[in-house]
């Protein structure tokens, strides 16, 4: 793969084969991921305790109930990507405060504890990588940052990626994982839902190949945007996955919602996903797929 | 003077209302107590019909300037309250006001026909269009059926069916945002209420035909944004328009949604016309006549009439190439982020 040159947008970084420079550094990453820290855990699944390094190993599914785990960003690229070919893209944008947004707490302040928390500067992982060997564009939403949520960083690194898979003839894989629209940019959040469809729409036109995996959670505005327009819809076994969500449905009927409901099997019973995929499989599904409509 | 549902900063206002009301009874029980014919007050050389005439001017003004006064210094919060009033003109109020032979068409040809959502054929002005539009309701039944502008799957994709056609038609399409939201239900999840609004995002963005959009009420995230991906975006003046309800962002940031935390929320999601200008979410504000919209929905819907015909107008004039490249420009630069240092906003 080549290092520069790869990008259409005039701003982008090139796809470096280093690690691009942080521009927080003030930050100190740890090493926190969806899955705590310690030897065990217990399965919430099945209750059984679990050797951590087994689980791992395991690609974070329970090996007695295959209950998934949510995984973090970079864990999930590490899951999908051949070993050493993810070239990471966009990884310096970082999201700006441009509404002044103070809740219980102001959201620079938000955002630097998230970054320090989850090790990484946005929701977002993207880059170009092999998926058994086929070449591919890969974003990956973050749950350890801001539950995956998307603002203006999420949207421009996803649209950025589409616009690269449109011009280097890319399937694109987008992994959701997102509790939604991010409320500290507001309307500024809402618009990178038209932004990514629109981007997808061009893609689209190019003939471009698009795989959405929905992981649990995906909710709100994702699953409203780009994570509902995959040409072909993947969901990991048992996700939540829906427009709104379970509390607030539940608050507007005022009855209880149906065993099942809003997960990936229901959603394809619904007719809204193509295939429920357990994530030992993935890998060999996205290979497949690319053979049969990827360029 | 008709006395209006009562916001609660509207008091001292609503109390002036009153006062002229009452001079207004004084003075017409004075009238038919002297036999003069109501045209003739102002030639009357009757001292009390000059005092009351005197009285009912002076209150009728200081009425203008202290709804002037109030009206410019709303915070986010009344304002989300303005935009929910009871009275304020909705979609089907502009049918009728400015929407001549009205073609209403019904259905998404899967499922059913939502009332949330009005499709219908046209003329504005001198403009033949597609008028889509959400409807929240105005009378108990007609809100229920409504779900309160809340629409369902199946009206976004009746929207998309009609959009389809104007596009085929070669007519502009122009909707009007009012919803609190998607609905949140049973049904919608399971006809896809994120696919139905997702796939309009989509579509939108490649329309072959010039889109506007104005939001006239409430601009309830993707609820809004579902039949809102247009080439140029207006607000009415006391509209609002954002990711999420202050009430549901208070829930969630501020744990409990009160009327403080939702005074908090509205400020901070920067949710007015004013914000979402200074943003550049949208293009243009359309100004609402004193008082709200509610007080004078003739005068709005003609400013909003106004707006439409000479935005359509603009458009016509772009060759469709060029018209669909500065639509897609038109989002693709929304957002701030910063890049290597670099702070980038449109
Ligand atoms: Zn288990």
């Amino acid at each position: 793969m080549k290092a520069s040159s790869s990008t259409n947008s005039p701003t982008a970084s090139p796809a470096a084969s280093k690690a691009p420079a942080r521009t927080w550094n003030d930050v100190a990453p740890d090493k926190k991921k969806s899955v705590p820290e310690g030897l065990w855990l217990r399965c919430p699944g099945c209750a059984a305790m679990l050797y951590k390094e087994n689980l791992a190993a395991n690609l974070q599914v329970c090996p007695e109930c295959q209950h998934h785990f949510r995984v973090g960003g970079t864990m999930r690229v590490n899951q999908i990507a051949d070993t050493g070919t993810f070239q990471e893209m966009f990884a310096d944008l970082e999201s700006t405060d441009r509404l002044g947004f103070k809740d219980l707490k102001a959201y620079p302040d938000r955002v630097k504890a998230e970054q320090i928390k989850s090790g990484v500067a946005d929701a977002i992982r993207a880059g170009q990588c092999f998926i058994k060997g086929r070449d591919a564009m890969l974003c990956v939403l973050d749950l350890d940052f801001m539950m995956g949520s998307m603002g203006s960083v999420v949207g421009e690194t996803i649209t950025r990626s589409i616009e690269h898979a449109t011009k280097h003839d890319l399937p694109l894989i987008i992994v959701s994982g997102s509790g939604g629209a991010r409320m500290q940019e507001s309307g500024l959040s809402l618009m990178q839902m038209a932004k990514t469809s629109a981007a997808l729409a061009r893609f689209d036109d190019a003939g471009g190949l698009f795989v959405s995996v929905l992981t649990d959670p995906t909710t709100g505005g994702v699953t409203a945007s780009f994570a509902m327009l995959g040409d072909i819809i993947i969901a990991e076994p048992n996700a939540l996955i829906g427009f709104a969500g379970p509390r607030v449905i539940q608050q507007t009927i005022r009855q209880e919602l149906p065993e099942g409901f809003q997960r990936s099997e229901f959603l394809k019973k619904a007719g809204f996903v193509d295939r429920v995929v357990p994530r030992g499989q993935l890998r060999n599904e996205l290979a497949r797929l690319i053979d049969y409509a990827g360029k | 003077m008709a006395v209006y549902y009562q916001l609660d900063f509207e008091k001292p206002v609503v109390e002036l209302e009153r006062s002229i009301q009452n001079a207004e009874d004084a003075l017409r029980a004075r009238l038919a107590a002297t036999g003069a014919p109501a045209e003739s007050a102002n030639e009357s050389e009757d001292p009390e019909i000059f005092r009351l005439l005197t009285q009912i001017d002076t209150l009728r003004s200081r009425h203008r300037e202290q709804l002037e006064s109030l009206y410019s210094t709303l915070r986010p919060w009344d304002t989300v309250r303005v935009a929910r009033h009871p009275l304020r003109p909705q979609t089907r109020d502009y049918v009728n006001m400015i929407a001549r032979d009205f073609t209403e068409v019904h259905g998404d040809r899967r499922f059913g026909d939502d009332p949330a959502i009005v499709a219908g054929f046209c003329r504005i002005g001198p403009v033949k269009c597609l008028l889509i539009g959400h409807q929240k309701g105005k009378e108990t039944s007609e809100k229920i059926a409504c779900h309160f502008g809340c629409a369902h799957p199946e009206g976004y994709r009746k929207a998309l069916r009609a959009m389809k056609l104007a596009e085929k038609f070669g007519l502009p399409i122009v909707t009007l945002v009012d919803t609190p939201g998607a609905y949140p239900g049973l049904g919608a999840e399971q006809r896809g209420q994120a696919e139905a609004i997702a796939v309009n995002l989509l579509e939108m963005s490649r329309l072959q035909t010039q889109i506007v959009s104005i939001v006239i009420g409430e601009g309830g995230s993707g609820g809004a944004l579902g039949i809102a991906v247009a080439d140029r975006v207006a607000m009415l003046q006391n509209s609002w328009y954002s990711v999420i309800s202050p009430e549901g962002c208070a829930a969630i940031l501020w744990k409990e949604a009160n009327e403080q935390t939702n005074n908090a929320a509205a400020r901070a999601l920067k949710l007015t016309s004013a914000d979402n200008i200074d943003l550049g979410i949208i293009d243009a504000v359309i100004k609402e006549p004193v008082g709200g919209a509610h007080r004078d929905p003739r005068g709005t819907a003609e400013s909003l009439q106004n707006w439409v015909v000479n935005e359509v107008h603009a458009l016509k004039k772009i060759p469709l190439d060029q018209l669909l490249q500065q639509r897609y420009d038109r989002f693709r630069r929304m957002g701030a982020y910063t890049e290597q240092g670099n702070a980038a906003m449109a």
